[in-house]
């Protein structure tokens, strides 16, 4: 029996405000415990919320990424629950009325594109930490973190294996990085990802009893533990048994996931409308005016790459990875007109020596401006592309510019024919062997004959000239 | 009988709340009565009626993207049961 | 006369013209409560050492000709009410300790206004109830007889106004909790518009139902009050944003011409006699006045107890779920494990009616109930408003009984929870609708105890109440009665 998996994906994303979702806390990570807070994130009596007004703004730029409907009005709802990180007792969540809804993101497979439905965004406020101690039973609770927002992306169940999944994870990710509203940060938990997975048999439309999974805190947990997940109901459903309904937590060390049974009974969430907080008119002034101001998003961006500057797909990729490297090369590609040329210099060179100290482009010494003067001396002839790389090397090192640094290491091209024909004739004359079996038909050699000019003039010699002086005078 | 004993019991547990047998008893038969006088709503013919959740008709009260001033721990600490240095101290979730 | 027993505007002349001082007016005020509150037992604390200090500050404003609207006024405020640095319990053993690090926005207004604050009211716990019997603190008893109740839940902010315990007081009204106490105890009480006044501070019982208003002697400090205290506050989104008139205007403008309607689901069987009869002379008064009283109907007036029961426990369950004993507040220490410790702390943190509502309220709000109680409750609620909105077609005010009887003793409803909600009837509606209304003194029963009529006007209709509230007053010739303590 064939089974196939079906997942769904729920995205928890910490949004890149300034201030908490309802009151004027400071959002930054890492704060001492319990000192980002006020009597609202509290959750003291009688306190209040009121919304910040760039979450929304920032829930809409994700819903217009993922072309969703925008919905006219929104509300917000309690989800009530108790627990120690969750200070009121609740947390305000939205419910009957989310932000955006019916979206859709477009993942590369093998076989082709394939678009993966979202089902909504919504908005949210974050809980706190619980640190629990090891000796003794007891946990700390530091609510820096409650009331950080939140926005919820759940996905259609489309997803049809564990590699879908973490593109279509890591397509999310890459829009929400670009957009500049999440910093995207697995590890520091400001991008979470749950995922509920059940198999059924391929060709069925039913689908199989699922599982909810949690605790994946890195992309590739995320695929390991979906397919850990996968094989393990498969193997449920071949010995004869049936899948539990449950939440299972993946454990990194062991590879597996646990079941999180009875403690984690079937929550009675009692969801009502908020009555301390009003409806959110989002009219369509106010969408287009965050439309106009969107950004280009990732796919856009390297379809129109490969369209306009002739440059492969995966070069493309690899040049899109974040907006800042995108608009580094076009800055180059502007500057230059050499689409081609900048690729390979920015895609070779530039991140190899960021990749090397482990940087970001943010930090690259070699400014778009510096890089493109190069390039531009390249093709004017004043430096051979050979020599070009390591007039980069030092660029990279010293921030100088390469005209500087061609004037201080004297390594003008050396175009004039007269004196290259000189010293054609010298290494001839020197290599009066190779000369003899070139002449006899060894025309391998003729590499060799150009390594030599290349030494004599220290790497400077024109290429080109040197291949066409080489040419007419090795036949002699 | 609208809600039974049992029920009752669930509903205590959902709201972290708990009671002796004789106060389960009582309960249920207070909230019985109540539950009952509830019942005159149906008489009410509440089709296409959009449910009242405000008593304003406000929209969009939103406050701007500015970091102000959280409270000194000591405060946020000071009325805690049991605070442990610069955390709240809770007893431990049992498995 | 004491200046104990003396208005807002009539002490306020007086230190204007150098007759009296801020400090001889708050020694007066704390030499009542050493005569009476052990009797009364208005407050769960005083605050006489602040008090004084309050005062003087206020003297010294007023010599440099310096007068805010209320200074050097001593002031009572409901134990609701964040006041930052003072204990705030809600009258719960759960918060007995709690001490807030932030005042009440109302609070702060009070004190920018110059007011001089006397201590925190005794209240119902959490504002759930009545008569202010369910209070951890003890009860509160009614001035004019010292075996009955006061009202609730604002009981301690109403006793202490009638017993000139403060000159005047602030409570907070979901279900009537200021009108109801205000009428048994013969003062005035005023619920405002439903996002006229700052909920900000006030600690939560039902969000879409709560409003914080006065306790005073007159319909003048009345609007006075709600001068400083209305107003638009950035931090709760609830809040209206919209010009506060000046309500001291309205109080002598009379009512000639205008219609004021009678609704007749409101005078049923069940009222006492002498409440009726009470209400029925406040007619005539009216009349003569020059208004035209007219029948009306309010259709759905029967189903308002059944909704505030959903929709009121329903919130509160979930407001009241922050008190888990891990931020503030009582912890019990018998906890084994977490569950426990919250199991433990609420139980013995609240009192038998708060955990009634919180099951009522989890109850209706649970798997499988929701729309059959909440949503319900919320489409029957539109109606009742919808009411109210055609009422005030035709109508500036609608006049009504406050509660159906004077004063009941103490411990007589406290077995039927029904019983004691059903004291409620006349003015959940209000609360439901979100418009505002105003209760004052319309006579006596032959025993002695107070009878108040209720005004309700139309959505931020609070000068429409000031205006007949005012003339009735002047008009209505109530004998000038104080309690006998």
């Amino acid at each position: 029996m064939e089974y196939e998996p079906v997942i769904g994906l729920e995205i928890h994303a910490q949004l890149l405000t300034d201030a908490k979702i309802f009151c004027g806390c400071s959002t930054k990570f890492g704060g001492s415990p319990n000192s980002h807070t006020c009597q609202i994130c509290l959750g003291m009596p009688g306190v209040l919320p009121v919304l910040n007004r760039k979450v929304v703004e920032y829930t809409i730029r994700m819903g217009l990424a993922t072309h969703c409907r925008i919905n006219e009005e929104c509300n917000f709802a309690r989800k009530n629950y108790f627990y120690p990180d969750l200070p009121k007792g609740y947390q305000i969540s939205q419910y009957a009325y989310p932000l955006a809804e019916h979206g859709y993101v477009d993942i590369e497979l093998e076989t082709g594109r394939k678009r993966i439905g979202i089902t909504r965004i919504h908005m949210e406020e974050d809980a706190g930490k619980l640190l629990h101690d090891e000796h003794n039973p007891s946990s700390y609770v530091d609510l820096n973190r409650t009331g950080v927002p939140l926005i919820e992306i759940v996905s259609e169940p489309d997803i049809r294996s564990a590699e879908e999944a973490s593109d279509y994870l890591r397509r999310l990710h890459e829009i929400l990085v670009y957009l500049e509203i999440c910093d995207g940060n697995m590890e520091e938990g400001s991008f979470r990802c749950d995922a509920n997975v059940s198999i059924r048999p391929k060709g069925q439309d039913a689908f199989g009893t699922r599982t909810e999974l949690k605790n994946m805190n890195s992309f590739r947990n995320v695929q390991r533990a979906l397919e850990y997940e996968i094989k393990r109901q498969q193997y449920i459903l071949e010995g004869g048994h049936e899948v539990v309904q449950e939440t299972r937590l993946w454990d990194d060390t062991a590879g597996v996931t646990h079941s999180m049974r009875s403690k984690e009974e079937a929550h009675d969430y009692r969801y009502f409308p908020d009555p301390d907080l009003v409806t959110v008119a989002l009219s369509r002034e106010w969408v287009e005016e965050i439309l106009k101001d969107q950004p280009e998003l990732p796919l856009e961006k390297r379809e129109r790459f490969v369209r306009d500057y002739q440059i492969p797909a995966y070069d493309a990729g690899v040049l899109t990875t974040s907006r800042a490297l995108a608009d580094y090369y076009e800055e180059v590609v502007r500057l230059t007109g050499q689409p081609k040329t900048a690729s390979n210099w920015v895609m070779g060179e530039i991140l190899r020596f960021l990749n090397e100290e482990k940087k970001d482009i943010a930090a690259c010494p070699i400014t778009p401006q510096a890089l493109a003067d190069m390039i531009l001396l390249i093709e004017a002839g004043t430096i051979s592309g050979k020599i070009a790389k390591e007039v980069i090397e030092e660029m990279y090192k010293t921030g100088k510019p390469a005209k500087a640094i061609i004037a201080e290491k004297g390594l003008v091209q050396i175009t004039d024919e007269a004196a290259l024909a000189r010293v054609v004739s010298e290494v001839m004359a020197a290599n009066p062997n190779q000369l003899s079996q070139y002449r006899g038909g060894k025309e391998k050699l003729f590499g060799y004959f150009v390594g030599q000019v290349m030494k004599a003039t220290q790497g400077k010699a024109n290429p080109q000239l040197i291949n066409d002086l080489l040419k007419k005078m090795l036949a002699g | 009988m609208k809600i039974k004993k049992d029920e009752v019991t669930h509903v205590a547990h959902l709201a972290r709340l708990e009671f002796t047998e004789a106060e389960t008893e009582k309960f249920t038969s207070q909230m019985n009565d109540i539950l009952m006088y509830m019942e005159m709503l149906n008489r009410v013919d509440t089709a296409g009626v959009a449910p009242m959740t405000h008593a304003i008709a406000q929209k969009n009260a939103f406050r701007d993207d500015r970091v102000l001033e959280s409270l000194p721990r000591e405060e946020t600490l000071a009325n805690a049961p049991d605070a442990r240095g610069d955390f709240f101290r809770v007893p431990k979730v049992i498995d | 006369m004491e200046l104990n027993q003396l208005t807002i505007h009539e002490l306020q002349e007086k230190m204007k013209a150098g007759e009296t001082t801020s400090t001889d007016i708050v020694q007066s005020v704390f030499r009542r409560i050493d005569a009476v509150e052990k009797d009364v037992h208005a407050y769960i604390l005083l605050t006489r050492e602040a008090a004084l200090e309050q005062a003087a500050h206020a003297d010294g404003e007023i010599r440099k000709g310096r007068f805010q609207a209320l200074t050097g006024i001593p002031i009572a405020l409901k134990d609701l009410l964040c006041t930052r640095g003072v204990t705030t319990t809600c009258a719960s053993r759960i918060l007995h300790n709690y001490v807030p690090p932030y005042d009440a926005t109302v609070v702060e207004k009070l004190r920018a206004a110059g007011a001089v604050f006397t201590g925190k009211t005794n209240m119902d716990e959490f504002a759930m109830g009545s008569s202010t019997e369910t209070s951890w603190f003890g009860i509160t008893r009614n001035p004019w007889d010292l075996e009955r109740i006061p009202g609730g839940s604002s009981g301690g902010s109403a006793a202490a106004v009638a017993a000139d315990e403060c000159i005047a007081a602030i409570g907070s009204d979901t279900g009537g909790s200021i009108r109801q106490p205000a009428a048994l105890c013969g003062v005035v009480g005023m619920k405002p518009t439903y996002g006229r006044v700052s909920r900000f501070g006030l600690v939560a019982f039902a969000s879409s139902l709560d409003q914080i208003g006065p306790f005073t002697r007159d319909v003048e400090d009345c609007a006075i009050l709600m001068n400083v205290i209305a107003g638009y506050d950035p931090k709760e989104s609830t809040s209206v944003p919209a010009e506060v008139p000046d309500y001291r205007q309205y109080v002598s403008r009379g009512i000639d011409g205008w219609t004021v309607g009678i609704p007749r689901e409101y005078f049923i069987e069940g009222i006492d006699a002498e409440v009726l009869e009470a209400v029925q002379r406040s007619v005539k008064v009216v009349e003569g006045l020059g208004a035209k009283c007219t029948e009306i109907s309010l259709p759905h007036t029967e189903y308002c107890l059944a909704v505030y029961y959903i929709v009121a426990p329903a919130e509160a369950s979930s407001n009241l779920a922050r008190y888990d004993g891990v931020k503030y507040g009582f912890r019990s220490q018998d906890g084994r494990d977490l569950l426990d410790m919250y199991k433990k702390s609420r139980s013995a943190g609240f009192g038998a009616e708060v955990k009634r509502r919180i099951m009522l309220g989890t109850y209706v709000l649970s798997s499988g109930y929701y729309d059959a109680y909440y949503k319900k409750a919320s489409q029957v609620r539109a109606l009742i408003k919808r009411d109210f909105d055609e009422a005030f077609k035709s109508c500036d005010v609608i006049l009504t009984p406050t509660t159906p009887t004077p004063a009941f003793r103490v411990g007589e409803k406290t077995d039927d929870p029904m019983q004691m909600y059903l004291s409620d009837i006349f003015t959940i509606s209000t609360n439901l609708a979100g418009i505002p209304g105003i209760a004052v003194p319309c006579g006596f029963t032959r025993g002695g105890l107070p009878i108040g009529v209720q005004f309700l006007a139309g959505h931020m209709g609070e000068a429409k109440l000031m205006q007949i509230a005012g003339a009735y007053e002047k008009s209505a010739h109530l004998e000038k009665r104080r309690p006998n303590l």
